[in-house]
């Protein structure tokens, strides 16, 4: 072990240990002080981030090759621990008002939070495997936070339950590539293809059987149908937290994989991809357009979302047009982590006890009675359906134009489409709050007017000053490892 | 030359000059930000700071301009880069524009200070103390688009400045906007500023772009040589510049014809007719062509043009304000006639005594319009004082404070604006030795020497100047009080008599920046004005003519001699100690031609009739007739809106509905409906989640093996 090794991990280390101390330190903090718990959360988050700012522009191959630092690592952390920052803002007015104010919620935050660091580092398929139990294990019981309501129980059950189904596909996948090349490291994965004694049959499913795995954890048609259902269950934080820790450390695992390892496997997995990508796309966004309580409405924008994301993927053995899509990817990922978490930061807001005041019609009327958070919101929508100026709309011009330079016209054309019929239930979401009269009651604490507000604002400032944003994710380029 | 050479160089005062600018901007940002928040003095003496520390500026200018009388060009930073049009914002630091700096900053240094006192009672005459704060602001501002206008080193700038000072000119003549006749006279009279000081700037713009066609430039710097040699290939350029430079300056130093606006702009608090009014603003125009001079210095058909402008106005409206009955419009009309000397000085090539005469016209006609302000307060405050003393209200209620046929006496009632005001009084006159005489008596040996018929002019100008003045002083100060008001009236505060004495100072010893022979301000004025006018005979001027200034002190005294017999002592024996029945004796002795001088000559009529009239009947007609029934009505209505609207019927309803929201919909509907469909999918099992997931497997290895194999 060298000093270099233990630089990569730094920020993990970090992250892992002010976890564990934090349980210990949260024993004597009285139960009715977990402000004090939350905030240590947050210092520690800020305290990580300290440390992965200076990994940018390094590219590092620690522990024989188990993990990799380089800006994609670097910007997907700097996403993970951002979110974690937003997430504690949303949970802790939250927690209160539900009166399920434990202060478990901040340290599961945090363990989960390193299991996706892990993931965006991880370059064997054991790390990668391991991540992501480290980070759904803390999410499952998250999403049962709010016991004894049984409908955030059901969540956590079904989300524990299909999590581990899918995550078999995953170990068998990763067991049928080692069997296919004799090791799980991706550089030398990549050596046994390239000297000729890999088997191919037996890599290609291997390889699909993780895409499986991962379809299922950034909610892929048909590995989706969990979402809705857990995402309204889970409370809110929760849920908002998953929505974009969940699916893009899934995304990470996604293009480290394929990106860097299987391009040559794109003449028989690309078809598959492309169907995926195009179903999630049509699905969510038609879907969504049935729903009438907010939550699901946002579950199936979500797996929406994440169709749109996957094309990045689609176009991994096209080689520079590949790196240009990793780049638009994070970027899209950056966009609609904003976005998500402001989104969710409206619906928090609105919530009352007993999932009351989730309605679509509850909104009604916003407009009038909370002028700023229905502008908000209506910035957050526009984001999501990708109207300028919001960096939702830039999101998905720089996706949509790397997937064209990849050369799937047809999906792009796909994407386009959806994208129209998104308007639908986004824009009427807009409609509701300021053409429709109605008395909605806003219970915003100061933290969820800081994550609203700043995220409202960051969504059309930053897209209106989106060069070094561009130039930050074009920097982010994956490294091979070699 | 850069701020950073400056420094090398050595003439560390000159890197001052941009504070010249920044001062008044100080001032009014403060006045802006906290005045709601300060008291009167406070926002008053911040105010005048401003402009004291702006002309102590200015004085270091002069100082250093005494070791280097080039002078320099401070640029400030770049303003407008446009392919080949590069603009700097620049400061022109030379003889002449610290001339002007200095004048500015000074008088109007005085002038504010003197409106700390003075507005303090007008806000409460007025009725409204929170304009107070506002006053100062928009004088601060005036000040600062002044510096502007004298220290540009190019024409665009110089036009921001231009506008700037319009701009303040027409917010504080409407100062009151809801005072005047029938509650918007004085917003009229505002609008009237602005809007005939627009013609005049049309007339400055074009002559600007006709010069950057020229000359590619508008710097003073890179123009002026290249004059003489344009002038030669394109006389009819040069011309057609000057010309129009004329109009603009008729339009801001209110010659003929556009004048009129001037005597309106009374309706302004007396400080600013002061300040804005008579000492610095409307001499904007005769800047401007000592400014321009060598465009003049080659056109002598330009130079007559101008002359006989300025020396016409100047007779024109001396002879109006022999008619005139109100303190200020007298005063106005005076100023007009005064800024025809100007111009009539420049016009003929004589730069340096219009100048001179610029100068000492700020001296005394900011003093007179000073004095006049405090006559007005004063009885403002014997009518005051008189409604306490017997209760309730009274006949003179409504009594006009600036109409001398209400005063009479206030010589004694009011003894420092009395000694101030005969001193302002004599300098316009030109008795000598006081400054208007020193001034006035160059122009019109310049006169005498170039064309004779204007030296007669300007001459018989002088004579009435002497009797009106003479007239107003009988009139205000001497004989009984003609009013219960004007009888309580009383002396002002200290705050504005001070001022009055320093001007009153200036007005008198001014005169000696120029003196015959000596000519100080002349050599000054030579390092930047490099033109001498010559006489008629091609020889060069004499400095001094014992028959023009016999002359001219000769057409004073008769003026005054004429002033008292007609308004002191026949006015003493026709009232016989009944001094309600005053009659103006000219009135009675002139009759009809009386009648004529007090309206004006009917101008304000006469371009009613001409130009106003038909202007708004043709605005009424485009308006209703072309504009709203031709062109709305008829051709955007039935022709376009109709021929669309039928046309969209069309396409609406036979193609629109049938054909393509009929689709549209089906799709819509279709998209609804399978959205319900696949919801139903959604069934909350896990086991069938789980289904769906392995079904989603063996679909994706079944192909696999098929394409693998």
């Amino acid at each position: 072990m060298k000093w270099d090794d233990l630089f990569a991990i730094l920020p993990l280390v970090v992250i892992s240990t002010w976890a564990v101390v934090l349980v210990l330190v949260d024993i004597v903090i009285p139960r009715d002080r977990k402000g004090i718990t939350a905030a240590l959360a947050a210092l520690g988050l800020i305290f990580a981030l300290y440390f992965t700012l200076p990994q940018y522009n390094r590219h590092l191959v620690a522990f024989n090759g188990m993990v990799i630092v380089d800006g994609f690592s670097a910007f997907l952390n700097t996403l993970f621990l951002a979110s974690g920052l937003l997430a504690i803002a949303l949970a802790y007015g939250f927690l209160k008002r539900n009166n399920i104010d434990r202060s478990e919620y901040y340290t599961l935050m945090l363990f989960s939070i390193s299991g996706m660091m892990l993931m965006g580092i991880a370059a064997d398929l054991i790390i990668i495997f391991l991540a992501l139990e480290l980070l759904s294990i803390p999410l499952y019981v998250l999403a049962g936070f709010a016991r004894p309501r049984l409908d955030s129980e059901e969540a956590a059950l079904k989300y524990f339950i299909l999590g581990a189904f899918s995550g078999g596909f995953v170990v068998y996948g990763v067991a049928l590539v080692y069997g296919a090349t004799g090791s799980t490291a991706i550089v030398e994965i990549i050596q046994a293809v390239v000297a000729g004694k890999a088997a191919m049959v037996l890599l290609t499913i291997g390889a699909a059987l993780i895409m499986v795995g991962f379809g299922f954890k950034v909610a892929a048609v048909p590995f989706h149908m969990w979402t809705p259902d857990v995402y309204q269950g889970s409370p809110s934080p929760v849920t908002s937290f998953m929505a974009v820790g969940a699916k893009a450390a899934g995304f990470a695992a996604l293009l480290r994989i394929f990106v860097s390892a299987f391009p040559y496997l794109s003449v028989s997995l690309v078809p598959i991809l492309w169907l995926i990508s195009a179903l999630t796309m049509i699905l969510g966004n038609i879907v969504a357009i049935a729903q009438n309580n907010i939550k699901r409405m946002l579950a199936y924008s979500s797996i929406a979302h994440a169709g749109y994301i996957l094309m990045a993927v689609v176009t991994f053995g096209k080689g520079s047009a590949a790196i240009d899509a990793v780049s638009a990817a994070l970027f899209y990922l950056l966009a609609y982590a904003l976005t998500n978490f402001g989104a969710w930061s409206v619906v928090i807001a609105l919530e009352k006890s007993e999932g009351r005041g989730l309605l679509l019609q509850d909104y009604a009327g916003l407009g009038k009675k909370y002028p700023a958070w229905a502008a908000a919101m209506t910035v957050f929508m526009l984001s999501f359906t990708g109207v300028p100026p919001t960096l939702g709309f830039l999101g998905k011009f720089y996706l949509f134009r790397s997937v064209l330079e990849g050369g799937f016209i047809g999906l792009a054309i796909i994407a386009v489409l959806t994208s129209l019929v998104s308007a639908y239930y986004y824009l009427r979401v807009v409609v509701i709050m300021y053409m429709q009269d109605g008395e909605p009651v806003v219970e915003g604490d100061i933290w969820l007017k800081v994550a609203a507000g700043a995220t409202a604002v960051l969504v059309v400032v930053l897209s209106l000053f989106a060069t070094p944003l561009l130039q930050w994710a074009a920097q982010a380029t994956l490294q091979s490892g070699l | 030359m850069l701020l950073s050479d400056v420094g090398a160089t050595g003439f560390q005062f000159f890197a001052l000059v941009p504070l010249i600018l920044i001062f008044p901007l100080l001032g009014l940002l403060i006045n802006i930000a906290f005045g709601s928040r300060m008291q009167e003095k406070q926002i008053g003496w911040v105010a005048s700071g401003a402009v004291g520390l702006t002309f102590i500026i200015s004085f270091l200018q002069l100082v250093s301009l005494g070791i280097h009388p080039e002078g320099t060009v401070i640029r400030l930073a770049d303003w407008i880069t446009i392919a080949n049009l590069n603009l700097h914002w620049g400061i022109k630091v030379d003889t002449l524009s610290v001339t002007m700096m200095l004048v500015v900053s000074g008088v109007g240094f005085l002038i504010h200070v003197y409106a700390i006192a003075y507005m303090h009672d007008d806000v409460r005459i007025n009725g409204d103390p929170s304009r107070y704060q506002r006053f100062f602001v928009f004088f601060n501002l005036f000040i600062l688009a002044m510096m502007i206008l004298v220290s540009a080193d190019n024409y665009l700038m110089l036009f921001v400045g231009w506008e700037g000072v319009g701009l303040c000119s027409y917010l504080l003549i409407g100062f009151w906007y809801d005072k005047g006749k029938d509650g918007i006279g004085n917003a009229l009279a505002g609008k009237k500023a602005f809007i005939t000081n627009r013609i005049g700037d049309f007339g400055f713009l074009l002559a600007a772009f006709t010069i950057f066609g020229l000359f590619h430039s508008f710097e003073f710097d890179e123009i002026f040589p290249q004059i003489k040699q344009v002038a030669t290939v394109l006389p009819y350029g040069i011309l057609f510049i000057t010309v129009f430079m004329l109009l603009g300056v008729t339009g801001k130093s209110a010659q003929l014809p556009l004048y009129v606006w001037l005597p309106d702009a009374m309706a302004g608090p007396t400080p600013v007719s002061a300040l804005i009014h008579a000492a610095t603003m409307v001499t904007a125009g005769v800047y401007l062509i000592a400014r321009s001079y060598p465009f003049y210095a080659v056109m002598p058909e330009a130079r007559t043009l101008v002359s006989w402008v300025g020396a016409l106005t100047a007779l024109f409206a001396a002879t109006i304000a022999v008619g005139q009955f109100d303190i200020k419009k007298v005063l106005a009309y005076s100023t007009i006639s005064q800024l025809g000397f100007m111009v009539t000085a420049v016009g003929m090539g004589a730069f340096t005594a219009g100048m001179f005469h610029l100068v000492t016209h700020a001296f005394f006609k900011a003093l007179l319009f000073l004095s006049a302000g405090s006559v007005i307060q004063g009885v403002e405050r014997g009518l005051h004082a008189q409604l306490h003393h017997k209760g309730g209200l009274q006949e003179d209620h409504h009594l006009d404070p600036q109409d001398m046929r209400n005063m009479g006496g206030l010589r004694t009632r009011m003894p420092t604006t009395f000694w101030v005001y005969l001193i302002g009084a004599l300098a316009l006159a030109g008795i000598v030795p006081l400054a208007g005489f020193w001034s006035k008596d160059e122009i019109l040996l310049n006169a005498s020497n170039i064309d004779k018929r204007i030296y007669w002019i300007l001459a018989v100008a002088a004579f009435f100047t002497a009797f009106y003045m003479a007239r107003q002083i009988f009139m205000v100060f001497f004989g009984e009080p003609r009013t219960d008001a004007v009888a309580h009236a009383s002396e002002s505060p200290q705050l504005m008599t001070i001022p009055l004495i320093v001007l009153a100072a200036l007005a008198g010893f001014g005169g000696f920046l120029n003196l015959p022979h000596i000519e100080t301000f002349g050599h000054w004025l030579e390092h930047t004005i490099e033109y001498k006018p010559l006489t008629v005979l091609g020889e060069e001027m004499p400095p001094f003519s014992l028959q023009v200034a016999g002359m001219s002190t000769l057409l004073a005294l008769l003026g005054i001699g004429i002033g008292y017999w007609l308004y002191y002592i026949l006015v003493q024996k026709s009232l016989r100690g009944e001094p309600q029945a005053y009659k103006d004796p000219l009135e009675s002795a002139l009759g009809p031609v009386f009648s004529v001088l007090n309206h004006k000559y009917w101008v304000d009529e006469l371009y009613g009739v001409l130009v106003i009239h038909p202007y708004q009947a043709l605005s009424q007609w485009l308006a209703d007739v072309v504009d709203w029934r031709f062109w709305h009505d008829w051709f955007h209505d039935t022709v376009i809106a109709g021929t669309f609207k039928k046309g969209t019927k069309l396409l609406a309803v036979q193609i629109d509905l049938g054909i393509i929201d009929a689709t549209a919909n089906g799709l819509a509907r279709l998209t609804n409906w399978s959205s319900g469909q696949l919801r139903r999918v959604q069934t909350g099992y896990v086991r069938n989640y789980a289904m769906a997931v392995f079904i989603g497997v063996v679909f994706i290895l079944g192909y696999l093996i098929v394409i693998l194999k």
